[in-house]
């Protein structure tokens, strides 16, 4: 805990150099781009792995991982150009960027654009065969906007009034509803989490936390009581507490991809040599399920190793938080730190048969050109809460 | 920024380290501390195997001949999830098969039941492999009845045909020996678990048989071989996309029992033929058993048990009528290595030693009384007979249990009497321990009984066990019998208030019941065999062998199994008590109890040393007829014991059967000795090991020798005219 929020007198990393002054590839997080860059260096290779065996017999096995070299090289120019937005603009325009990514989130919805994939009505079609899942972009626009509402203060007290937590949640409940109609349910969960997170950083009374968190928790509750949930999200929800004696498809999955981390043991059973994965046994294993890939395939070690990267993600992440020069930016880090962990402990769990099974992606690994961008833009963000923070910090000196 | 909002970061960011920790912890569990079970998890799932089984090892007696081989039989099948897919449903199914094969459909769904489950019956009957696998019902069916069903396939949905390798017993001169070869069954449950996680190409399989009991179980590794697998990768979707690995099948080793086919023969003709002479005395007769021992190594020549039962029954599975049957017969359990009998007289040469040991003059004379009386107790001798003062060994060859009493009295008294301690002196006890009663024999069987010595130890330990209930009725005086037989209820507590105050103690009585082997001691009739081969052998005590050798399929010898020494009696005492013994017992044939079953036999040429046995059993009216022996007395080969349940005397019962057996042995007619004349093949025990020939198939001795019907001597033998 200790080095996670070192004391700002101790802080050398973050305070820049006073004399040299500032700039905007020194001042870059770089052990975060690192930690990122790894992270999706090591889902390339473990895409790859995944992709080869179903591409086998198709004309070009490697198209895949072409794919997926091509969606980062496009999530990294828009996490640079998230970087290099002007902090007061960002701000500004932040309704207009969650209005419309609410009309991008409908699209699914309009005949001949939307596409059904495992059973969640959030995919857009567009040319060149590519899909587009706007709830990732959605969950980007749901922190800006709680952002922008918890840090507006209009008489300086030190709280939301409840008036702005109540937009709060209304700003997080419309996309909410939206995605859940899409029956996608882990963004459900994901942007519940999220929003919690952010409205608790933001200070609201410790009451309203527990009642939120409580309310949170009898919606569920009443959703899975009153038949609100389809059977089979349910099911979903239910099946990972037994799957051995569940054969449905979810209980399936499940199984299939705790053998292919269980059998990986300490050191995996080498590149392209895993078994499960190269037998197609575990289903979506490039994107939902391709931690039983590094699982497999690279065993204790190496799953233990992406892991470490991803952590490594989220205490940058907490990090910016914390040294915020503003409740804005503040918010703005803890939403996306928020996001990527419980996303990463959603998808992580799954395979693990500890969480539920849903459709979710795991951030900088999976294949899955959406949720890249998404997440690569939430890492430019993060860096524009950093390069203000030390922007306004070599301005007071 | 507030401090509210600091903590709240602060705690979620707690909550991030926490849930990371929980993915590493859950992974580590995964994938190290049970990564075993998973691996193998995936194995199955991506690969298919293809299972040649072996051929498992043949069992051949000392000189060649097949005890247990192989053949192929035409086997039906059913593979009951495909059968209960039958649209006119499984009864229907299951009626005709039984029409077809003329076989009771209902035993045929009894037999496709798997065991444990609602309404089935306990195994064998039962199915006791995996679901998944194709349920045997009928073997060696006519091809005839196999190809019109095979022609019928929708009729018979489920069902199929196939050759399995079974086992046949060709029993040479008619032998049985059922419980020493014992049979086949389906792995057990059990050794799945002991087996553990496991792909190795020959680990047990669900679908294979193993050794149950006997030889086959007992050697079930040696014998079993190793089955023929070809390991094929496949896809989710079954598809093979390639060949992993391949093992052709290696057939199983063969036994090379010590067992000789002929004399086994024998044996069990003459065990049956002193059945049925206690039985003309009118004696129940209900049980027995025989064995023959190489003295200077232990083997097993020859072992029988009565009642026995025919091997071949287990084969493809027993009917409940026929497993029934066996159980109420009592012919499941060998009487040889697992009955457990009161020794009587024949135990007297334990007293002997232990006699000796303590110092008692062996060449003194003792009174030999009619009776001897002990408080309220009489005991006598056999007929009440009385011989005055007689040398110990007129009292061995009379078996004149009063002179045994004076000695163990001696004994009891010397070490303390009624007040001494469990630790005190039991000479006879300490003889009899020393020569394997009590213990384990070791022979190479699965299962045997251990028996018990009567002892201070012995009565201390029971009394512990039994101390609660004795006392509880002491106090209660057994209501229930009082109701209707106060009389007996007052002896029942009377006797119980007597246990439960000084149940423990070592009485007098004790000590003179347990000297002529009656009392709490119980021996199987293989440790009374191995008790006489030491004393032939002067004072080694072997651990008793079925088998001599293990031979590859194509006739290398694997492995040869030396004699195994258990215990040597040393000390001078001792050994001068085995030298008295071994110059005593040829006296008893002669001149003593055992001399009338050998009336007529050339004792000048083949000494016979005997003890007789008439051991009493409470609750039975006749008495354990038992004839122990070794012969030749001057230069001991073989060591013969033979026991009858309620059998009346040793020497009347047992004796004349064990005379037949030792003229088979030596060759004997009338009062001719002629060694050509033996049942065994060179007069004497082999003591090289049979041939295999590269096709597999042991030379055998040809003729009368060969024990089989001339046809299946000629195949068998086929190889030896081609000059392999």
């Amino acid at each position: 805990m200790a080095s996670m929020f070192p004391t700002k007198s101790s802080d050398a990393v973050m305070a820049p150099s006073r004399d040299r002054g500032g700039g905007y590839w020194r001042d870059l997080d770089w052990i975060l781009i690192i930690a990122a860059l790894g992270a999706s260096l090591m889902g390339s290779v473990l895409v790859w792995s995944a992709s080869r065996a179903d591409l086998a017999s198709e004309s070009d096995p490697q198209s895949y991982l072409k794919r997926h070299l091509i969606n980062l090289g496009v999530a990294l120019v828009l996490g640079i150009i998230a970087s290099r937005i002007n902090y007061r603009w960002l701000r500004a325009y932040t309704p207009v960027v969650y209005i419309a990514s609410m009309v991008l989130l409908l699209v699914p919805f309009v005949p001949g654009l939307g596409v059904t994939i495992a059973g969640a009505r959030a995919w857009i079609d567009v040319p060149l065969g590519l899909t587009i899942q706007p709830s990732e972009f959605a969950k980007v626009s749901v922190i800006l906007m709680m952002a922008a509402l918890l840090s507006e203060r209009r008489d300086r007290e030190d709280e939301p009034s409840a008036q702005d937590v109540l937009l709060a949640l209304l700003v997080a409940a419309i996309p909410t509803a939206i995605i859940l109609v899409q029956n996608d349910t882990g963004t459900v969960l994901i942007l519940a989490a999220v929003s919690l997170s952010i409205i608790a950083v933001a200070g609201v009374r410790t009451r309203w936390l527990v009642g939120l968190i409580g309310g949170a928790v009898l919606g569920v509750l009443a959703a899975i009581q009153f038949g609100l949930l389809q059977e089979y999200q349910v099911d979903r929800l239910t099946s990972f507490i037994n799957p051995d004696e569940d054969v449905s498809a979810s209980a399936y999955n499940a199984n299939q991809a705790r053998i292919a981390i269980g059998g990986g043991g300490l050191d995996g059973y080498g590149l392209f040599e895993g078994p499960q994965t190269q037998g197609n046994f575990v289903p979506v294993n490039e994107s939902d399920f391709v931690f039983t890939v590094a699982g497999e395939e690279l065993g204790f070690i190496g799953s233990t190793l992406l892991l470490l990267l991803l952590a490594v993600i989220l205490w940058r992440a907490i990090w910016i938080a914390w040294k915020a020069d503003d409740l804005y930016g503040r918010l703005v880090a803890t939403g996306v730190a928020a996001w990527l962990a419980f996303q990463m402990f959603e998808n992580v769990g799954m395979t693990l048969g500890i969480m539920p099974i849903t459709g979710i992606p795991l951030p900088f690994v999976s294949a899955g050109g959406t949720s890249m961008m998404a997440t690569w833009i939430a890492l430019g963000l993060l860096q524009t809460v950093r390069l203000h923070s030390l922007a306004v910090l070599r301005s007071q000196v | 920024m507030s401090q509210r909002s600091n903590l709240r970061l602060f705690v979620l960011g707690a909550l991030m380290v926490s849930l990371v920790l929980t993915l590493l912890g859950r992974l580590f569990y995964l994938q190290v501390l049970t990564g075993e079970e998973y691996k193998v998890a995936a194995v199955n799932n991506t690969v298919r195997e293809v299972v040649e089984p072996a051929v498992r090892g043949l069992i051949l007696d000392q000189a060649g001949r097949p005890l247990v081989s192989n053949r192929t039989s035409l086997v039906i099948t059913v593979d009951k999830l495909e059968l209960e897919r039958a649209p006119e449903g499984a009864d229907a199914v299951i009626e005709r098969l039984g029409g077809i094969l003329d076989i009771p459909a209902e035993g045929i769904a009894d037999r496709l039941k798997p065991c444990g489950t609602e309404g089935a019956k306990p195994p064998p009957v039962c199915w006791n492999g995996s679901p998944y696998q194709p349920v045997p019902i009928a073997q060696d069916v006519d091809p005839q009845i196999a190809l019109s069903i095979m022609e019928q396939g929708q009729r018979y949905p489920g069902v199929d045909a196939r050759l399995d390798a079974i086992r046949e017993y060709p029993a040479p001169f008619d032998v049985n020996a059922a419980h020493l070869l014992g049979y086949l069954g389906p792995v057990t449950e059990t050794q799945l678990e002991e087996q553990g996680p496991t792909t190795a190409f020959d680990r047990l399989r669900r679908t294979d048989v193993v050794g149950r009991s006997g030889l086959e179980a007992y050697y079930d590794e040696e014998i079993r071989g190793k089955p023929g697998v070809t390991t094929l990768a496949v896809d989710t979707a079954g598809r093979v996309t390639g060949t992993l690995e391949e093992f052709a099948p290696e057939p199983g080793d063969y036994l090379v029992s010590s067992l000789d086919a002929h004399l086994q023969s024998v044996v069990e003709e003459q065990l049956v033929a002193a059945v049925q002479r206690a039985q003309r005395q009118g004696y129940p007769g209900d049980s027995g058993a025989a064995v023959v021992v190489d003295v200077k190594t232990g083997r097993i020549l020859a072992m029988a048990s009565y009642p026995t039962y025919d091997p071949s029954i287990w084969v493809g599975g027993v009917t409940q009528k026929q497993f029934d049957k066996l159980m109420e017969s009592g012919s499941l359990a060998s009487n040889a290595t697992q009955g457990l009998f009161a020794p009587g007289s024949t135990y007297k040469v334990i007293s002997t030693i232990a006699a000796g040991k303590e110092g008692f003059n062996l060449n003194g004379s003792y009174d030999c009384p009619s009776r001897v009386k002990l408080g309220t107790q009489v005991f006598r001798n056999y007929e009440s007979a009385a011989y005055g003062d007689i040398s110990l060994a007129r009292a061995l060859e009379v078996s004149c249990n009063t002179v045994f009493y004076g000695i163990a009295d001696k004994m009891w008294e010397r070490a303390g009497g009624d007040d001494a301690g469990r630790e005190a002196a039991d000479p006879i006890a300490e003889a009899a321990r020393q020569l394997g009663l009590g213990e384990a024999t070791g022979i190479d069987l699965p299962v045997e009984s251990v028996g018990r010595i009567a002892s201070r130890d012995f009565k201390a330990e029971n009394w512990e066990l039994k101390r609660d209930t004795w006392c509880k009725n002491a106090v209660e005086g057994y209501p229930e019998t009082r109701k209707t037989d106060p009389e007996l209820a007052d002896y029942f507590t009377a006797l119980d208030q007597e246990n439960c105050a000084d149940g423990f103690r070592w009485r007098e009585g004790d000590a003179l019941n347990a000297s002529i082997g009656q009392g709490d001691t119980a021996v199987t009739p293989l440790q009374m065999a191995m008790v006489y081969s030491a004393i032939a052998n002067g004072g080694t005590l072997y651990e008793p062998r079925m088998v001599k050798a293990i031979m590859s399929a194509d006739g290398e010898v694997v492995k040869e199994i030396p004699p195994i020494v258990a215990n040597e009696i040393t000390g001078s005492r001792a050994k001068q008590s085995i030298r008295f013994l071994q110059r005593t017992l040829p006296g008893v044939t002669t001149d003593g109890s055992g001399r009338s079953p050998f009336a007529g036999f050339p004792l000048n040429q083949i000494p016979v040393a005997s003890k007789t046995g008439s051991a009493q059993v409470t609750g039975d009216k006749v008495s354990t007829s038992w004839f122990a022996s070794y012969a030749p007395a001057d230069d001991p080969q073989y060591a013969v014991v033979m026991m009858v349940t309620q059998g009346g005397t040793g020497s009347k019962t047992s004796g004349p059967s064990v005379r037949k057996i030792y003229e088979a042995l030596f060759g004997v007619k009338g009062s001719d000795v002629d060694p050509r004349r033996s049942v065994l093949v060179d007069g004497k025990p082999s003591r090289d090991l049979p041939v295999i020939r590269d096709d597999g198939t042991p030379v055998i001795p040809l003729g009368k020798d060969s024990g089989l019907p001339e046809a299946r001597e000629t195949i068998t033998a086929r190889g030896d005219e081609g000059g392999g």
